[in-house]
């Protein structure tokens, strides 16, 4: 979110303070100094986690710190990491492989792309798996494990996140 | 130092030349081969005994057996280099036991009875007071457990990464490296002499698994099995699996993982930036250790040869003189 305030000691704090309030996790404050202001306003991007329950609470809780918020941009499925998948993958449903992904609702296939080299050969599939958090990833992945066992298809994981 | 040698195969060879050929002060004393034996407590020409095998196809006495060798000799160290049974361990696993029971230490680059009979062998050697050491059977030359024992004595190791078997690490290379099938990277691989006639016990996975149930239970002091691993090879991979890897600056390699806070203990292809330590070329080994205190050390060398399992055996065998 973008947010803007008097530029005056402890402003930043007090706009800071209800985030860890509400329980989100701040990832990265982007103080913009350089940007033209009139007089002492200051205007301050903030990326955060945060439940989007708790979000609405969290606006009133900063604007009643006089803080003024210029605007909110959502990126819901934060986690990345990609996956090669390697078997019969068209004749055992693609689609529905994504699907079991997708369905879950805490994780996405965002990305796919695939080699066929010729009929009855194993075809090769990079996947982009998003989720919220690590936690939606694991178990995204232990669904993919299940098909994966089930339609004999070989999944890669990485050894380390992929971001 | 005297030492009685079980084994005239490559490593067996490549240590007696190095015997040899360096002033190591390590005197042979009996030594096996498959089929024939010799006894002399006066001391053996390495030399000698490489030129009989080498003209002969035998190194001594048909009369005499490996057994009275371990047995009768008078040595302060049997080495044991015998092929390897990763199913049972034995014959080595007999002849380890007989020499530890006479008070004799034992080094040995044999995977099959370290990996099946940690436990027992170690307490075996403690009540003995003699010293069990195989540095030689994980990673060929590159010395992790004297690493472990000395180097990192202290630190509290939290995970365990590596790669641990030259001929599928060829394999991928290859494969990535000039877009060879795996099939195409197999023949080549046997070509130049990495990979045996049989290459299952490699391509899927069960050497690498072996060597990780060794280090593992080195370093957490535990008793795993390899059918405690889960253990996936390298020979369903395709050209194009590692093609996209690289689209993203990484590649795929055959990666031993243990990490006991997490019920980690596994041998599978993984994804991994070509940037990591661990990502070696070649035939080559690697291990990355993850330790509370030093952070994470990552080794590098040859996992195999004649002469670098011997690098190993002789550290071991100093070792225990010095």
């Amino acid at each position: 979110m973008k947010l803007e305030m008097k530029d005056t000691p402890g402003q930043l704090v007090a706009a800071l303070k209800p985030i860890s309030d509400v329980g989100g996790n701040i990832i990265a404050v982007i103080h913009q100094r350089d940007e033209i202001n009139d007089g002492d306003i200051l205007s301050v991007q903030i990326v955060l986690e945060i439940s989007e329950k708790k979000l609405p609470e969290l606006i009133a809780l900063i604007k009643g710190q006089g803080v003024n918020i210029l605007r909110i941009g959502q990126e819901r499925l934060l986690y990345k990491q990609t996956v090669i998948l390697i078997g019969h993958l068209m004749h055992t449903d693609l689609g529905d492989t994504v699907d079991k992904i997708d369905c879950t609702g805490f994780a996405e296939v965002t990305e796919l792309n695939i080699a066929m080299p010729a009929i009855n050969q194993p075809s090769s599939a990079k996947i982009e798996i998003k989720s919220v958090n690590k936690t939606d990833m694991e178990k995204a992945l232990d669904i993919l494990r299940d098909v994966a066992t089930q339609k004999n298809i070989l999944i890669i994981e990485p050894l380390e996140e992929m971001s | 130092m005297k030492i009685a040698v079980l084994g005239m195969g490559a490593v067996g060879r490549g240590l007696l030349r190095m015997i040899d050929e360096k002033d190591l002060g390590i005197t042979v004393t009996g030594i096996a081969d498959s089929k024939s034996a010799l006894i002399d407590k006066n001391g053996i020409s390495a030399g000698e005994l490489l030129a009989a095998k080498n003209e002969r196809g035998y190194c001594g006495d048909k009369t005499i057996s490996a057994m009275e060798v371990v047995t009768r000799a008078d040595y302060d160290a049997l080495v044991e280099v015998t092929p390897t049974n990763a199913m049972t361990g034995e014959p080595a696993l007999t002849f380890i036991r007989a020499a530890l029971s006479r008070g004799k230490h034992v080094v040995t680059s044999n995977k099959g009875p370290i990996a099946r009979e940690f436990c027992s062998l170690k307490e075996m050697a403690r009540e003995h007071g003699v010293q069990l050491r195989y540095e030689a059977t994980v990673a060929g030359a590159i010395p992790v457990m004297h690493m472990l024992e000395h180097g990192l004595a202290g630190n509290k190791v939290q995970a365990v990464l590596g790669i641990l078997n030259g001929t599928c690490n060829y394999i991928l290379t290859r494969m990535a490296a000039e877009g060879l099938t795996y099939d195409q990277a197999l023949m080549e691989a046997r070509e130049m002499g990495y990979a045996e006639a049989d290459p299952t016990y490699d391509v899927k996975g069960t050497d690498t698994a072996i060597k990780l149930v060794i280090l593992s239970n080195t370093i957490w002091n535990g008793t795993a099995q390899l059918e405690d691993v889960s253990i996936t090879g390298i020979d369903q991979l395709t050209t194009d699996a590692l093609r996209l890897a690289e689209e993203q600056d990484h590649t795929i390699r055959l990666i031993a993982e243990a990490v006991p806070e997490k019920n980690i203990l596994r041998v599978a292809p993984r994804i991994i930036p070509k940037s990591h330590p661990l990502v070696v070329e070649g035939s080559l080994n690697a291990i990355t250790l993850e330790t509370d205190m030093a952070g994470e050390i990552t080794l590098i060398g040859k996992g195999a040869g004649s002469v670098e399992t011997a690098s190993a055996l002789i550290g071991d065998l100093l070792f225990l003189s010095g």
